[in-house]
């Protein structure tokens, strides 16, 4: 039976209406609109279109070139890339331990306690965090009232409170896909390579990261993207010179300078890309098995 | 038991109490500063009980607004996702679309798509190119672009398990494509609506990267909250928390809950079918 006739064509032009108003106005033309700034010098609006209105590289070489900015670049892929590490060693035992409980009742239970501070908006976990690690805030209390340190500790500008919110904030986005990975793993198999003599780092090795590898592959590529792109942690938990690549977006969108922010954000997607692409051949894995 | 396991065991049993300490001491300090009279919000110095942040959370008039505000965007959030996302759903697994992996891609990038990124370009795009300034509604357009692409994943979901024999025999007996549609699809696709309705509203309320640049300078709660704790905070903003903490708590174990009667429903019915 045709499609036509089955849906009529009020269905036909309500999906074809429909999917192109999303992937035209809200997919296409804002990316493409993005791209081509990011390739226009910052210009006042008299002279949209004059004769300085031409495509250049120059806000890249801006972006990049800049000694400070470059810093900033690479200290948010190398903080990104150990936060991931950070959150995969964190979260692999968890996941582990729930995939081989299989029904039992504390699953259920940890599922629910894992989800909840996950429904809770990123900024008022930001926020949390801020409490706990301030100057004066309750961890200093503590290190200070015991006299483990004599002046408080400064997290903030050490990277430590952007590590540690960002590690809080995106755990949930590495245990699922590593459970659902792992669950499916027939526990026989743990058991034959047990009663064969693996020790357990061999079954782990050779039994469940092979078996899991595309949902360990989903897991890292969501957090590192989710840590690169993350505005709210960086503004609220790092310090005056923890700065992330997002805030250099945000000042420049801040600062009308739109065509900075545009040289920017691609390079922000550019990283994300070449990430995505790496991880695929340190797993072995293809999109498909990734994107389920 | 070995020695060895018995250590595994205390080993396992720390991690385990550590892990949810880490996930729940945050939220617990924060919502337990909120009754604590003390200027700053902490726990210590106790400065005895009081409710009087909840009052002066309550006197915001900025909050109301913003609250009202991220009430209104949630809800065209949902109206659009949920016509875009269907469309999209019934496109893949309906109809024969050329290019079908391609547009597939370009309808879930949005989902990879870094925020802040969906929020520059939206916000270019509308205000430089279309004259329309960032606004409530310009933040609808950029948070509906990501957002559309989950409730499209969760009715195609639906949509797979759907058995097509049942619109055929509708269309054989004489139905029209509309009364076949709405008679039969609809009702199937019912409890998917809900799911999507309810997720694209969690995610709009709480979404803060898009919605950063397409805001212009009116506000929804997340970003008042982001601003209040930039400005230097009031135990006021631990009240407003605790407020959220109970209602997304009461909110998601209900959701739990029905979602789980739903599932049991539907059990039933299909143990009485097989009997």
């Amino acid at each position: 039976m045709s499609s036509v006739r089955r849906f009529g064509t009020l269905g036909l032009v309500y999906v074809v209406v429909t999917c192109a108003i999303w992937v035209l106005l809200l997919i296409v033309a804002p990316m493409a609109t993005m791209i081509d700034f990011a390739f226009r010098p910052f210009l006042p609006p008299a002279q949209w279109g004059g004769p300085a209105d031409v495509y250049t590289l120059r806000n890249f070489e801006l972006a990049l070139g800049d000694e400070f900015n470059r810093a900033i670049f690479l200290k948010t892929i190398w903080a990104s890339v150990v936060t991931t590490v950070v959150t995969f060693v964190l979260c692999y035992p968890i996941s582990y331990l729930l995939a081989r409980a299989g029904r039992s009742s504390w699953v259920g239970i940890a599922m629910i306690a894992l989800l909840v501070p996950f429904w809770i908006n990123e900024v008022l976990r930001s926020f949390a965090w801020q409490l706990l690690l301030a100057h004066n805030g309750f961890f200093n209390q503590v290190l200070v009232g015991l006299g483990l340190v004599v002046e408080p500790f400064d997290f903030m500008s050490r990277n430590i409170g952007v590590l540690v919110g960002l590690v809080y904030t995106y755990i949930l986005f590495m245990i699922f896909p590593m459970y659902s990975a792992m669950e499916s793993l027939d526990q026989n198999q743990i058991e034959a390579a047990r009663d064969l003599g693996a020790p357990r780092w061999r079954i782990h090795w050779d039994v469940v990261i092979p078996h899991a590898k595309s949902g360990l592959a989903s897991g890292c590529i969501v957090t590192f993207m989710l840590a690169a792109g993350s505005y709210a942690v960086p503004q609220m938990l790092g310090g005056t010179r923890s700065l992330w690549f997002t805030q250099l977006i945000y000042n420049q969108f801040e600062a009308i300078n739109w065509n900075m922010g545009a040289a920017y954000a691609m390079c922000l997607v550019v990283l994300c890309v070449v990430f995505i692409l790496a991880m695929m051949v340190l797993f072995r894995v293809r999109l498909r098995d990734i994107a389920q | 038991m070995t020695r060895s396991d018995r250590l595994l065991r205390i080993v396992i049993g720390v991690y385990l109490a550590l892990f949810f300490a880490y996930l729940f001491l945050p939220l617990l300090y924060m919502i337990a500063a909120a009754f604590n009279l003390n200027r700053f919000p902490m726990l210590t110095p106790w400065r005895g009980f009081t409710l009087q942040w909840f009052a002066a959370a309550w006197n915001e008039t900025r909050l109301w607004h913003a609250l009202g505000r991220s009430i209104l965007i949630g809800a065209c959030v949902i109206g659009v996702s949920i016509i875009l996302g269907l469309g999209g759903a019934l496109l893949f697994t309906r109809f024969r679309p050329p290019a079908r992996s391609l547009v597939y891609s370009v309808l879930v990038s949005p989902i990879l798509m870094p925020g802040i990124v969906i929020g520059l370009s939206t916000a270019i795009f509308w205000d430089r190119l279309l004259q329309l300034p960032g606004s409530w509604a310009v933040a609808v357009l950029g948070q509906s672009t990501f957002i559309s692409a989950y409730c499209m994943l969760i009715f195609m979901a639906r949509l797979q398990r759907f058995d097509p024999a049942q619109e055929e025999a509708a269309l054989d007996l004489g139905a029209s494509p509309l009364q076949v549609f709405w008679m039969i699809t609809l009702p199937y696709m019912r409890p998917a609506m809900y799911s999507a309705a309810a997720l694209a509203f969690m995610q709009s309320f709480d979404n803060f990267n898009t919605t950063l640049f397409t805001i212009g300078s009116d506000e929804t709660l997340t970003i008042y909250i982001a601003a209040k704790v930039k400005q230097g905070v009031t135990p006021a903003v631990n009240a407003l928390a605790f407020a959220m903490v109970v209602t997304t708590l009461v909110g998601g174990v209900a959701y739990e809950l029905v979602h789980r009667r739903e599932v049991a429903r539907l059990a039933r019915r299909l143990r009485a079918v097989t009997a």
